[in-house]
């Protein structure tokens, strides 16, 4: 949570945001009227239950014992020696229970809904990753769950609709718009509004009207708090840098926010370039968009010049989005945190480097921060150390990964 | 004295209620939209609410969120929703007009430009529905600035010390959204309805219109005895909808037309009986 201090000039990066959800100019609450008052509900039960201790070790004991935390702090010898340069250790977020790092984040909301007394359980999908993490903690306290997926996202990503239908969730088709994940969005934003008295909607990212991206943040933030903790006992010391895909960018903030403070340590943030950003057949917005306002919060957006959202493009379904946590937008103009972008091209690529070199087979949005890695590392001394977060595994991605290598089963 | 005051006062002393139609600028095509506007007054409209189309129209339902999608297959931009409206300014200079729509249009150009050109156009209104009195801080002084009122919407989960913020940044009315849901909801209960305007009304002595879930004539008669502005759109979207698809463009909007302008007529009827 975040606390007021009472000194300005002690203000920290991470005292972030303000009461009513500002990150700088960004974040805040765009929302419809009717939605004004859930969120302020919703507000003050987060406030309240983080500081909850029955809440906190109910949280702790399902991460330890459901998800399988801590995840190990790998360091990947092989492939630090082969790039050259610095010491490179993966934070394993793919050994997670379901795969990647989505469920720290379903198991505390659905934690939170569960003690609002909420009985159904909404949420929205690109590549199903986070619709299958939704379904598996509703399996388990059986409640009622809902998951919006784009048209589009649902042929590409049969598979996970198969999983979220096992676990017992009903996947709604959204044929609206782009018919993509920002339209799950918009689905999810509408049943929200419509059954709000006993229906709790979790977001998948750190994106969102507050308190969204503070939650989904707080929730993540135990990836960066073991990592800090496991490089210290690694290597007594903190890292030079940390590294992690972005797209709604929540396995980002959650490897960084616990380091925003450590000032010697650099960020980066590494967002879709996918056929590259001078074609604008990308999902960059940090790199290549500009402030908007969409899905509650003002943020970088992918828009056109009246305003209107416009299509992206990612061989990475989960990197496909025209928006970014506003968190982001904000560590960005201030300076704190660097965002680059690596194409299609590289962050396949990746995939196969750490596939052949380490044994560990990434998400395709994963493949992005390897990608990033490949170029950052030789540029460091070999005592110098970068954490990377794996935040997936890949395979869910295998199929995409043989089409494009011309491969057919 | 803004047009849409003025409206309102010459209304109640003629003892009539406010009929509101909504329609989305550049649907199901561009050239539709001047003609509709200037025919729908003739139908006994009083005010014009004028839907600007964007990309992820969150707060709407399947009929409006079509409407969009039908008005962007022409690009149809905020600059060109103004531009029709200057337009309807040539030969009407007494309906008021409102803006409805999303923030990042009136973002993207910037709230000073937008209000120096909106009124400029003859706009009398704008409501942004994802733009609460909280985050309106600039917002809110650029449209005063112009002259231009702010709209806001007051909802079924308003809490009355919110209701009191909302007020006190409105001018021209209060929207009061009949509903929780989305726009096109078909269960409106005119019961609870009355109950909420009654305490909206001791809040505030702006005129409120209710809209979300109004059909037909017999919902728009029952919300005018509560209201003093009926807010109807997607019964009239949907009209536009199941004609959208004629062999021309100019045989849909002629049946756009005239369907429209029975459905309002009639409406008419019903709330000056």
């Amino acid at each position: 949570m975040t606390t007021q201090t009472q000194d300005q000039s002690e203000k920290k990066l991470s005292d972030m945001p303000d009461e009513n959800g500002h990150f700088g100019q960004y974040g805040g609450i765009f929302v419809p009227e009717t939605l004004m008052e859930p969120l302020d509900e919703l507000k003050k039960a987060y406030i309240h239950f983080f500081e909850d201790p029955d809440f906190i070790a109910e949280l702790d004991s399902d991460l330890a014992n459901y998800v399988g935390r801590p995840s190990p702090l790998y360091f990947a010898e092989r492939w630090s020696r082969e790039l050259g340069g610095a010491k490179i250790y993966l934070k394993r977020e793919d050994l997670n229970h379901t795969g990647a790092h989505k469920v720290n984040n379903t198991v505390g909301q659905m934690l939170l809904a569960k003690r609002m007394g909420k009985t159904r359980i909404i949420a929205e999908t690109g590549a199903g990753q986070h619709g299958v993490a939704t379904a598996t903690v509703a399996a388990r306290l059986g409640l009622e769950c809902i998951v919006y997926m784009g048209a589009e996202d649902i042929q590409r990503q049969a598979l996970n609709v198969y999983r979220m239908k096992l676990l017992g969730a009903k996947v709604v088709s959204v044929e609206s718009g782009s018919r993509t994940l920002k339209d799950a969005l918009n689905e999810a934003m509408r049943d929200w509004v419509t059954n709000i008295d006993n229906t709790f909607y979790i977001i998948g990212t750190a994106a969102g009207p507050h308190p969204y991206p503070a939650m989904v943040r707080d929730f993540q933030a135990v990836i960066g708090r073991e990592a800090k903790e496991q490089i210290m006992a690694h290597e007594g010391r903190l890292p030079d840098a940390l590294v992690a895909c972005i797209g709604g960018g929540s396995n980002a903030i959650g490897l960084f926010y616990p380091f925003i403070d450590d000032m010697d340590v650099s960020i980066y943030g590494v967002e879709a370039a996918g056929h590259g950003l001078e074609t604008g057949d990308h999902a960059a917005p940090l790199c290549a968009g500009k402030p908007g306002v969409l899905h509650g919060n003002r943020t970088y957006l992918m828009e056109d010049r009246h305003g209107q959202i416009i299509p992206t493009h990612s061989v990475s379904a989960g990197l496909d989005y025209p928006g970014v946590g506003p968190e982001h937008s904000w560590l960005k103009d201030i300076g704190r945190a660097n965002y680059v972008a690596v194409t299609d091209e590289e962050a396949l690529k990746g995939f196969h480097d750490l596939t052949l070199t380490e044994g560990i087979m990434p998400a395709l949005e994963s493949s992005h921060a390897i990608a990033y890695v490949t170029k950052l590392a030789p540029t460091m001394d070999k005592d110098q150390i970068i954490i990377m977060n794996l935040s997936g595994r890949g395979d869910k991605d295998i199929h995409t990964v043989a089409t494009i290598d011309g491969i057919e089963f | 004295m803004s047009r849409i005051k003025g409206c309102f006062e010459q209304l109640k002393k003629d003892n009539k209620k406010a009929l509101v139609p909504y329609v989305a600028a550049g649907d199901p095509n561009p050239e539709i939209t001047l003609d509709l506007m200037h025919s729908m007054v003739e139908s006994g409209a009083d005010i014009i609410e004028l839907g600007v189309p964007f990309s992820d129209p969150m707060a709407d339902g399947p009929v409006i969120q079509k409407a969009s999608e039908r008005a962007l297959i022409y690009g149809t931009s905020l600059t060109d929703v103004l531009g029709i409206i200057k337009n309807f300014r040539e030969t009407n200079n007494k309906t008021p007009v409102v803006l409805m729509g999303y923030l990042n249009p009136i973002e993207v150009m910037g709230y000073d430009k937008f209000a120096s050109m909106a009124s400029d156009a003859g706009v009398d209104g704008v409501l942004t529905v994802d733009i609460p009195p909280e985050e309106a801080e600039t917002y809110i002084p650029a449209l005063r600035e112009f002259d231009l009122d702010p709209i806001f919407l007051l909802s079924p989960t308003t809490t009355k010390e919110r209701m009191k913020l909302i007020c006190q940044y409105a001018s021209g009315f209060i929207y009061y959204v009949a509903v929780k849901g989305v726009t096109g909801t078909s269960a409106l209960d005119t019961a609870a309805v009355a109950k909420r305007l009654e305490i909206i009304k001791e809040i505030t002595d702006l005129p409120v219109g209710v809209g979300f879930g109004i059909k037909n004539a017999e919902t728009a008669s029952a919300i005018g005895q509560v209201a003093e502005a009926v807010v109807v759109g997607s019964a009239l979207v949907n009209l536009v909808e199941q004609n959208a698809h004629a062999l021309s463009n100019e045989d849909a909007n002629k049946k756009i037309i005239k369907e429209i302008s029975q459905v309002l007529s009639s409406m008419r009827t019903a709330l000056d009986a």
